[in-house]
């Protein structure tokens, strides 16, 4: 188990200094000129523009910046934001618990609906509920987040009241940021009726993001089970006469579950990249809002600084879905 | 079983994904004084995050918004709704006969703000104004190189250049000295990046080694003090209670941040925000026939053009020009592209701007009179190129598809032209050295005087910077715009400024296309609420009804 572990964290360095080389390299490959955006129809002069670019170090060659940079963030130092002039990871910190406690939420909803549905539609296969379930979850894996979001929005909080439409919490609410989770700020503020309110602005963003994850798992823990059910010592279990719901969830259900696992590890990426979409929609001042806006306006630290830390994040859980493998098949470990 | 290792699962993403979050809590968190806890808040949906709360720095609108408009004051300041200037924390000046020497006699008893972080132990004088300016003006100044220093108004607006020095010559009186005479001086002094910060203030975060603060946790003397912030959630304020206009009618203000136009107007419409910015033009004759809602109107003080890179045959001949001007059919723009929030410009400023010239008569759509005009200049048939740029302006809310209708319109008098367009830096550069055969592009005004239109777009000096975008140098029209610069009388500047009008109408370097309109819409309980001709947003008189 120990070399299985220190093999998977092997792979972590080559990763980490890939993605750091890759953002690196992109963002400048990419057209534009932080000085030059910034300065707009106005315009800078040549002596101010050189001034400028030697002010942020962009003057230097590329790889000097690059292993500046690597030295930096090995340091712990992301750099400075060139727009709002603030360390890269205090923005990052500020904003990623928005982010996160939008993605637990969207994804355990994914979970615990897409798991039991998945198995449903295993067990009663080719009844209406395969089908319907089924054709639902193709609609929501090809749902244009944004339209979906704005639909949710007109329906729900426009026409029948009962969602607000964007925000993290009512503006009668002034709840001072302890850990940045809205729910348990508002839990510890003791106001009352904030924590019911931070719940009401968390629902429509949840299901939309949780949309994609939640059909992906469906399906999956459905294909998968039907895989598994199909197998001989299931047959046996149910010939000695073992109760079916003991079937499906003792005997298929763990068998099924490391391609499911797998997939939830993946639907982490999703879940980064829908936020962008959901985050905008619903004013939800997560990291995905501050990365596009960072890319737009080419500030180079911050892009760098935030799609590394969004890399570290997925690098960790993809490595801890690993590990959980082991834990459910342990012949994983044993090869 | 399953359920067992489904409970794994859901802990371990909790886990893996709690590890990066230690401390949260890094926005500036203060709570201003005073007995503003208990009224209502008047909610304002804005468009996106400022980038600091110190308009010194600030590069956009959005910054101007949550600092300068609601924070703080300036010597002198802009009526609000207008372009006019009018005494803020100058009381009075005096301008010397020369025109280079400004005195200011400063008000009496105006207070900063009191809050968690900072409380103001005098009230404001003339050290407050020298400590503002200085920290651009001069290089080893303390605080010259906090946060960057990137003082980017006060080096557009060439202030390093202009101001020979600022003197106190006793606590409140403050003399700004000129190294020429400068027309649009007082105006400069009431754009946003003159605002006067607090010099005790500044001292006391030097002392404690956090200068930064300065510009993350504002201290100022206006109408509302700063309290809390939440990059891209939230900015909250109160009223300030000794404020020296008089205390705000609404407690507290705050705005709510919301980049997507669609959800900003959903918000408004539920009642989440009272006043929202930049609507969407599509969603203007919705908002008209909300009966909860209002919408005010104004023309923007921006201009659209289209210019004609001089430098490159055909352009250079007048009447080649002209015919551009006669060949597209602006009124299809306005309906296609500006759906309604656009006018169709005459002049290079905008109507709102004194000294605008109602007599000059514009060239009408006419596309025979085009081909006339090519035939004569020898041009009948030639190719070009329309620049497009690929951001949203609001003087120009779709370049590709207005370059697309000028490209089917200059087909129908025998021109080829090819629709370009770069990622914005690349456009703006490629433009500037002048790579062009024509483009289109822009201008939003900074202190509603003309000159501040004239001189960055079509002066000999910006043909030869780039900034002129048509590389036009008339010496007769340079001459009327640099006399302009130099006359007091407002009058005599108007009637220059007129005059250059008409040498730009006929020498036609670009085509004026629009000014595009500037839409406001609020919640009926609203009153008070003004638009700005800058663009901006004031919560200053605004109360509910």
């Amino acid at each position: 188990m120990f070399r299985y572990l220190l093999s998977k964290l092997g792979i972590l360095v080559p990763t980490f200094l890939g993605v750091t080389f890759l953002t690196f390299a992109l963002i400048r490959l990419a057209p534009g000129d932080p000085v030059l955006i910034m300065a707009g129809e106005r315009g800078v002069s040549p002596e101010r523009y050189a001034e400028l670019r030697a002010q942020f170090g962009f003057d230097q060659p590329m790889l000097v910046q690059y292993f500046n940079y690597l030295g930096d963030v090995l340091r712990g130092d992301l750099g400075i934001s060139v727009v709002t002039h603030t360390p890269v990871l205090t923005e990052f910190l500020g904003l990623f618990p928005a982010t996160l406690e939008l993605a637990i939420i969207a994804i355990m909803l994914a979970i615990c609906l897409g798991l039991p549905a998945g198995v449903i539609a295993a067990v009663k296969r080719n009844s209406p509920f395969d089908y319907s379930l089924m054709g639902t979850s193709l609609i929501g894996y090809s749902m244009p987040i944004f339209w979906w979001g704005l639909l949710l929005i007109l329906f729900f909080s426009i026409n029948l009241g009962w969602t607000p439409v964007a925000g993290r919490l009512g503006f009668e609410y002034d709840v001072e940021p302890v850990t940045g989770f809205m729910l348990i700020d508002t839990l510890l503020s003791g106001e009352p009726g904030a924590f019911k309110d931070a719940v009401h602005h968390l629902i429509l963003p949840a299901i939309v993001l949780g949309t994609i994850p939640l059909a992906v798992i469906a399906r999956m823990t459905r294909s998968s089970m039907l895989e598994v059910l199909g197998e001989d010592y299931i047959r046996t279990a149910r010939a000695k006469g073992l109760h079916p719901f003991l079937v499906v969830f003792q005997h298929a259900l763990r068998n099924a579950l490391i391609p499911v696992v797998t997939v939830i590890g993946l639907q982490v990426s999703v879940l980064m990249t829908g936020a962008i979409l959901t985050e905008t929609i619903f004013s939800w001042p997560g990291i995905g809002k501050w990365l596009l806006e960072s890319i737009y306006r080419r500030d180079y630290p911050a892009v760098q600084g935030g799609v590394l830390l969004v890399a570290t994040v997925v690098i960790l859980v993809n490595t801890v879905v690993d590990l959980l493998y082991s834990v459910i098949n342990p012949k994983i470990r044993k090869q | 079983m399953g359920a067992r290792y489904l409970g794994v699962v859901v802990g371990l993403v909790w886990l893996a994904g709690c590890s990066p979050n230690e401390d949260p809590n890094t926005e500036p968190q203060a709570v201003a004084e005073g007995g503003a806890e208990s009224g209502q808040a008047l909610v304002y949906c804005s468009e996106g995050s400022p980038e600091s709360f110190n308009p010194q720095l600030a590069t956009s609108g959005t910054t101007f918004d949550a600092s300068s408009r609601q924070i703080y004051n300036r010597l002198v300041e802009f009526v609000i709704g207008t372009t006019n200037v009018e005494p803020g924390l100058a009381e009075s000046w005096q301008v010397s006969e020369d025109g280079k020497v400004y005195t200011f006699k400063l008000r009496k008893g105006v207070k900063f703000h009191t809050t968690k972080f900072f409380a103001p132990t005098r009230d404001f004088n003339a050290d407050d104004v020298l400590f503002s300016f200085n920290r651009m003006r001069l290089k080893d100044h303390p605080y010259h190189p906090v946060s960057n220093g990137v003082y980017k108004y006060f080096v557009d607006m060439d202030m390093g250049a202009i101001l020979e020095d600022v003197v106190k010559l006793d606590d409140y009186t403050v003399q700004f000295r000129l190294v020429r005479r400068e027309a649009p001086f007082l105006a400069n002094l009431a754009m946003d990046f003159a605002s006067i910060l607090s010099n005790e203030y500044g001292d006391q975060l030097l002392k404690a080694g956090t200068p930064e603060k300065i510009d993350v946790q504002p201290i100022g003397s206006g109408p509302f003090a700063f309290q809390r912030y939440q990059k891209d959630a939230f900015i909250r304020y109160v009223a300030h209670d000794n404020y020296w206009r008089g205390r705000e009618k609404i407690d507290k203000l705050v705005f709510a941040i919301t980049i997507d136009p669609s959800v900003r107007f959903a918000r408004l419409k539920k009642g989440e925000c009272h006043v929202m910015a930049y609507p969407l033009p599509a969603d203007i004759e919705a908002m008209r026939n909300d009966a909860d809602l209002m919408v005010d109107e104004q023309p923007g003080l921006n201009i659209g053009y289209w210019a004609f890179n001089l430098n490159k045959p055909p352009f250079n001949d007048k009447r080649v020009r002209q015919a551009m001007n006669h060949a597209v059919n602006r009124q299809a723009i306005m309906d296609a592209v500006y759906q309604g929030t656009g006018k169709i410009a005459r002049n290079p400023i905008p109507p709102t701007i004194w000294s605008y010239n109602e007599q000059i008569s514009d060239y009408g759509y006419d596309p025979d009179k085009a081909r006339a005009l090519l035939k004569e200049a020898g041009a009948e048939t030639f190719k070009t190129d329309i620049w497009a740029m690929p951001v949203q302006r609001p003087y120009n809310p779709n370049a590709r598809k207005m370059a697309e209708m000028i490209q089917q319109d200059l087909s129908k008098v025998g021109i080829e032209a090819e629709v370009i367009s770069y990622e914005w830096g690349t456009y703006l550069k490629k433009s500037r050295d002048g790579e062009h055969g024509t483009i289109l592009l822009g201008w939003t005004g900074d202190n509603g005087d003309p000159d501040n239109f004239f001189s960055p777009l079509l002066s000999c000096a910006s043909a030869r910077s780039g900034n002129n975008r048509a590389f036009w140098c008339n010496e007769e029209f340079d001459k009327l715009i640099t006399d302009a610069r130099q006359v007091e009388d407002k009058a005599e500047r108007a009637r220059l400024y007129q005059q250059a009008q008409a040498i730009f109408k006929d020498d036609a370097p670009w085509l004026t296309v629009a000014h595009s309109v500037r839409y406001q819409p609020y919640r009926k309980e609203i009153q008070g609420l003004k638009i700005d001709p800058f663009g901006g947003i004031y919560f200053s008189g605004v109360s509910f009804r």
